[in-house]
């Protein structure tokens, strides 16, 4: 149920004191901005007088009424992350609702961009996009040793994956369980 | 065109990708001659800012020429060279006329909390940048810069972003003659920083960072002093001890999320992604700065939270205040600043590569590989 009463506008100037130790000087915004308050601000409301058509999907943060003037068309969402992203656009940005899914689709994002590279029967060069080439020249030990930490913990996780299917899992035998031969 | 092209946390390359196109009457398409990586890009290419989508092209430092406007564009025309601010302004909503062109609210759909940036993911706009041959601009009327006659690219390039962010941390810290400055952070924009806390009149700057050759560098072009907090037990005691043990008048963040110092912000906020990344330099600039101080923020953090002694804030009376750069609203005095000789700009250019190695310029950047403080990326069809 709706508790909120719809609060009636008053007049500053009629609250007894209003203004009398205002001081415009002490503006800790100076010189970032000029005072501007909306209410004083006849044009607040004021657009650019073109609006980029909206061609594409773009999705809008709820805490505006409205898709900007100009937006970037790039990417629009699609696939698994596109549906996340939109999932995450019903809420607002104060919302860990919106952003933690967003990273989330980011993370999908990176899975369905290899795949695309994929079926394009492009195979990433992931050493070079990682700038591995300047690391070598520069910061050989370092990467040597990073990827020899990668390595092992690669290596140990197959071996400890792979040795569990070496020996057949021998029933379980609990005494009791089963009836006397 | 060529362009860099995102593929995930560490992975980016050079591919070919369609030419943009003129989307609104307002844009222009700018060929772009010189451009930068930013360690604000730095937060994009560890995948630290949500909605960073797969084949985005960063960069949102860049100068060129334009060779194409939109039916309402008045205010360049092609061949003309422009600057083009990393913030996207309609000049005409309620916070641009307020001068605050970093915070545009008719460039961004997709967040309210941040304005428009060129090539920084899709909540800043979703707008490809400029690590690329060609670009679309957005209000071509208010954003770009026509680059004066006699200016380097060098120096230009460097106006779009790292000259204006270094000034404003410096303007934001309402710094008084004889103040004394504390910038963390030692990369472009904190060693711009220091060097700006001249002009309003400091009497002590101080740099901290971790890597040798970057305090090095900034000892020089900044001619300020520099510590290594690798050196220290503690960088607020060491800074309260330089300083009377009162504090600095003034601190200010030029690290942002991917700050190192801390092992437990930087496994909650760089690994783990719990916070909006690492805010170890806004924690000890809070914890440094004097009662009644300022903190001044440029560093870029993500939209979430941080973990920062807050109760400290109200403790000891601060006043904290941040934004992204009004480049638009600088630029005229910063251009005088150069042209006089006051500010070098391009003395903080360390490498330049093709853009067809911009992977190997990330790497170089972000691990900070043979002693880098900037790059420059040379687009094959930029003119030298």
């Amino acid at each position: 149920m709706e508790t909120n009463v719809i609060n009636t506008p008053i007049d500053p100037k009629q609250i007894p004191g209003w203004g009398i130790d205002a001081d415009p000087k002490n503006d800790p915004t100076y010189p970032m901005r000029q005072r501007m308050n909306v209410g004083q601000d006849p044009d607040s409301k004021h657009r650019p007088q073109s609006l980029q058509p909206v061609d594409t999907e773009v999705l809008r943060s709820i805490e505006r009424p409205n898709v900007s003037a100009v937006f970037g068309t790039p990417e629009p969402p699609s696939g698994l992350s596109g549906m996340i992203r939109r999932a995450a656009f019903h809420y607002s940005e104060n919302r860990y609702r919106h952003w933690l899914p967003l990273v989330l689709a980011d993370r999908v994002n990176v899975v369905e961009g290899i795949i695309e590279d994929l079926a394009h029967g492009k195979l990433p060069n992931i050493w070079a996009e990682k700038g591995y080439d300047v690391e070598w020249k520069h910061n050989r030990t370092s990467l040597i040793l990073k990827l020899s930490a990668v390595a092992a913990v690669a290596a140990g996780a197959v071996v400890l994956l792979s040795s569990g299917d070496k020996e057949p899992k021998k029933p379980k035998h609990y005494r009791g369980a089963y009836p006397e031969e | 065109m060529l362009a860099m092209d995102y593929r995930g946390p560490k992975r980016v390359r050079a591919v070919q990708k369609p030419m943009p196109e003129i989307k609104h009457p307002q844009d222009a398409i700018v060929k772009v001659l010189r451009t930068c990586i930013c360690g604000s890009d730095l937060h994009l290419y560890n995948g630290n800012v949500p909605d960073t989508r797969v084949g985005s092209t960063f960069g949102h430092e860049f100068v060129g020429e334009v060779v194409e406007v939109g039916a309402e564009v008045t205010k360049v025309k092609v061949g003309d060279r422009v600057i083009v601010p990393f913030n996207i302004a309609c000049g005409e909503c309620h916070f641009c006329r307020q001068g605050m062109f970093g915070n545009c609210h008719e460039s961004n759909t997709e967040a309210t909390a941040v304005g428009a940036i060129f090539g920084y993911s899709h909540t800043a706009g979703g707008f490809n940048g400029g690590q690329a041959e060609y670009c679309r601009v957005p209000y071509a009327n208010v954003g770009p810069v026509i680059v004066p006659e006699g200016m380097d690219l060098d120096d230009a390039v460097l106006l779009t972003d790292v000259v204006p962010t270094g000034y404003q941390a410096a303007e934001m810290a309402g710094i008084q003659t004889g103040d004394t400055v504390v910038v963390f952070g030692a990369g472009p924009i904190g060693i711009m920083a220091a060097r700006c806390a001249w002009l309003f009149g400091a009497g002590r700057v101080i740099i901290i960072d971790q890597e040798d050759y970057r305090l090095d560098f900034a000892r020089n072009y900044s001619y300020c002093e520099a510590y290594n907090f690798k050196e220290m037990d503690d960088p607020v005691v060491f800074i309260k001890k330089i300083t009377d043990w009162i504090g600095a008048d003034v601190v200010i963040d030029a690290v942002g999320a991917e700050a190192a110092g801390n092992t437990m912000q930087t496994i909650t906020g760089r690994k783990l992604l719990l916070q909006a990344g690492s805010a170890t330099a806004l924690h000890w600039a809070i914890n440094s700065v004097k009662k009644g101080g300022v903190v001044s923020i440029v560093g870029v953090y993500g939209p979430t939270d941080n973990l920062v002694p807050i109760g400290n804030v109200l403790n000891k009376g601060l006043t904290i205040r941040a934004n992204q750069a009004s480049v638009k609203r600088l630029l005229p005095r910063l251009i005088q600043h150069v042209q006089s000789g006051v500010l070098n700009p391009k003395g903080l250019i360390t490498h330049r590569l093709p853009l067809e190695e911009v992977a190997d310029g990330y790497r170089m950047f972000s691990a900070k590989l043979d002693n880098c403080i900037k790059t420059v990326l040379l687009p094959p069809t930029a003119s030298n």
